[in-house]
């Protein structure tokens, strides 16, 4: 399916909800947008130490699992996140490349030690999973607070921005749309 | 806005890669190094904004480095990375001028606001020093020379409107530097630490005008490539100096009463309603209580920008600013050429201060620097001005047509150093008419 977006979940995943997830992505990306459990072992991404999973590590198991060249591929995982540095990542992109990963584990209520929300949920995993892409898109973080692609540390900043791009960003993502729309079938 | 620059240096690949990684996604360009050697040839690529120096490295450590990193570049901003958390170094670093000290694995909100901070700090310290530079410009800038009455007067206007927010239109013939007076009035006021911006309304055709002043959206006309700010927008904050308002068409009146009323207007091609705090000065060389009588210029917009008028004197009104104003131009343009001032010598001054000076200071200024040009000893000597005696002066003092011969004969026999042939030549008159009239006219030679 050349010219596509492939959302994967992985490990227990899918949620639910990845209808809506899907759905989400697709309102936003004018591409054909297609979900698929994908069984990849998380073992050797898993840090002991910190009980967290490396994502460029994940996110390198990923790709080899990308079905055709011209395709993005969003992996969508329960499982919590680090990169060396940081203490959490939200998710991880291939600036400009071909994937792209997410975790819903601190996008959760229950986190915070607050009562579950599945609508919640999705709404942020949506805004993630087009954050991220947006990135494997070619875009940066962008100063606009309400457009997704502002930077978000907290979970408080991901329920501020907005599920949409703002215009800016939108022209440079149509650039790249367009050019994985060329393979479109 | 060029890309910011990063320098990420940490020994561990998986520490450089993830941050890179990071930074490249909140739109840095990035580089990385090893270690501190590698680091330092890396600083030759700058300058950068930011460099990321992890504390433990094999061979230099993070101190060391980021000594030298200072070294090379002052404006480069030092954050040290370090997985061991002690204070002794932490301090260390930040006496040796590091901005912040951040243990690994970082919180990236923590990095994120860091790195904020950072930037911020940068813009604040170059914005600071553009400002001194600027200020400093201002100070530097031309001084309005003249201790005659009429400029003292000027001078004094200048002090009492710049204070106040109130329109002001400079009058003054051609070249009696109505902008320059528009500048000390932007440079004496509140609004000095934003910018004039000046427009000369005289020399842009109307539907240049309209765009020039208004800005213009992307695609609002043929060749309208980029949205781009108008000079309105530009002035946000500061002083709008609108030269030759005398000039402007009908049309042009109408858009820069709805202006100056609102202070709203919108870019052509745009919908978007655009505020813009700005000051108007304006200046002209009409007389525009004239136009208003003849209806060529509107009635209200002359009221709007007439709340307070300065009248520049010609040159020819403040002759004992002259010598002061030609050795003020002698000066600077000496300065800009590199050469030794050189003095006048009392029949240039003598000259000078005879000429009435149509062109007014812009006529002097021009004399001068020419003189400068040309002049080759340490005197500027009559023969290096442009002109040699004043003819619509004689033409003044010689009422009748007798005098004014006698004047022009006075005049040709300078220019021939008394040589009887070559004079009755230039005058198209035969030796012995010259020798008459000169005799009639007691010519000493």
């Amino acid at each position: 399916m050349p010219g596509a977006i492939h959302v994967a979940y992985l490990k227990h995943y899918p949620p639910a909800w990845s209808g809506a997830l899907e759905s989400g992505v697709a309102d936003v990306f004018p591409l054909e947008v297609r979900g698929t459990p994908l069984n990849i072992d998380l073992k050797p991404a898993y840090a002991p130490d910190r009980r967290q999973y490396h994502a460029t590590l994940i996110l390198a198991s990923l790709l080899r699992h990308l079905p055709d060249k011209h395709t993005k591929i969003v992996g969508v995982t329960p499982v919590d996140l680090y990169i060396p540095v940081l203490t959490f990542v939200f998710g991880q992109a291939q600036l400009n490349g071909p994937g792209a990963v997410i975790s819903t584990y601190r996008l959760r209520n229950e986190f915070y030690g607050l009562p579950p929300d599945d609508g919640l949920l999705l709404e942020r995993a949506i805004k993630e999973a087009v954050h991220e892409l947006g990135h494997a898109f070619g875009l940066v973080h962008c100063p606009s607070v309400s457009c997704v692609m502002h930077a978000s540390s907290y979970v408080e900043d991901v329920d501020i921005k907005g599920e949409s791009f703002c215009t800016n960003c939108m022209d440079t993502l149509e650039a790249g749309v367009e050019t994985l729309g060329r393979y479109a079938v | 806005m060029s890309k910011r620059k990063i320098l990420i240096v940490d020994d561990e690949m998986s520490v450089r890669q993830s941050l890179g990684e990071w930074f490249l996604e909140d739109g840095f360009e990035v580089e990385t190094a090893e270690d501190g050697n590698v680091a330092l040839q890396k600083m030759g690529h700058g300058p950068y904004n930011i460099v990321l120096v992890d504390l433990k490295m094999p061979g230099m450590d993070g101190i060391a480095l980021q000594k030298r990193i200072r070294e090379i570049d002052s404006r480069a901003t030092v954050i040290i990375l370090t997985a061991y958390a002690s204070v002794d170094t932490a301090v260390e670093a930040l006496k040796l001028g590091a901005f912040d000290y951040v243990t690994k694995p970082v919180d990236p909100d923590d990095l994120s606001n860091l790195v904020r901070n950072a930037l911020r700090q940068q813009e604040l310290s170059e914005e600071n020093v553009r400002l001194k530079e600027k200020v400093s410009a201002l100070n530097q800038a031309s001084p309005i020379v003249g201790k005659s009455k009429k400029m003292q007067h000027v001078l004094e206007m200048i002090s009492t409107v710049a204070e106040t927010d109130s329109t002001v239109v400079i009058r003054g013939e051609s070249g009696t530097g109505k902008e320059l007076i528009a500048r000390a009035i932007h440079a004496q006021s509140k609004r000095r630490f934003f910018p004039i911006v000046a427009v000369n309304a005289g020399s842009i055709p109307e539907t240049l005008l309209e765009s020039e002043l208004f800005g213009h959206e992307k695609g609002a006309f043929t060749g309208a490539q980029y949205r781009r700010k108008g000079k309105i927008e530009l002035a946000h904050g500061g002083t709008l100096f609108l030269d030759e308002i005398g000039d402007v068409t009908a049309k042009m009146q109408i858009d820069l009463l709805r202006v100056l009323e609102s202070k709203r207007f919108t870019r052509l091609g745009g919908n978007q309603e655009i505020t813009s705090d700005f000051r108007l000065v304006c200046a002209t060389n009409k007389d525009l209580e004239g136009m208003v009588a003849d209806g060529r210029f509107r009635e209200d917009l002359y009221y709007r920008i007439n709340v307070f008028s300065i009248q520049v004197p010609p040159l020819r009104e403040r002759p004992e600013d002259v010598l002061p104003l030609a050795t003020f131009f002698l000066e600077k343009y000496a300065r800009a050429m590199g050469k030794p001032v050189p003095a006048l010598t009392a029949v240039a001054e003598e000259l000078l201060c005879r000429h009435r000076w149509p062109g007014n200071v812009r006529e002097l200024e021009n004399a001068i620097e020419r003189a400068l040009v040309i002049g080759k000893g340490p005197t500027i000597a009559p023969d290096d001005l442009p002109f040699r005696e004043d003819q619509p002066d004689l033409a003044r003092s010689a009422r009748s047509l007798a005098a004014l011969e006698r004047v022009h004969i006075e005049r040709v026999l300078r220019e021939t150093d008394g040589n009887m042939t070559q004079a009755a030549k230039v005058l198209g008159i035969d030796r012995a008419t010259l020798y008459n009239k000169i005799k009639r006219y007691g010519i000493r030679r």
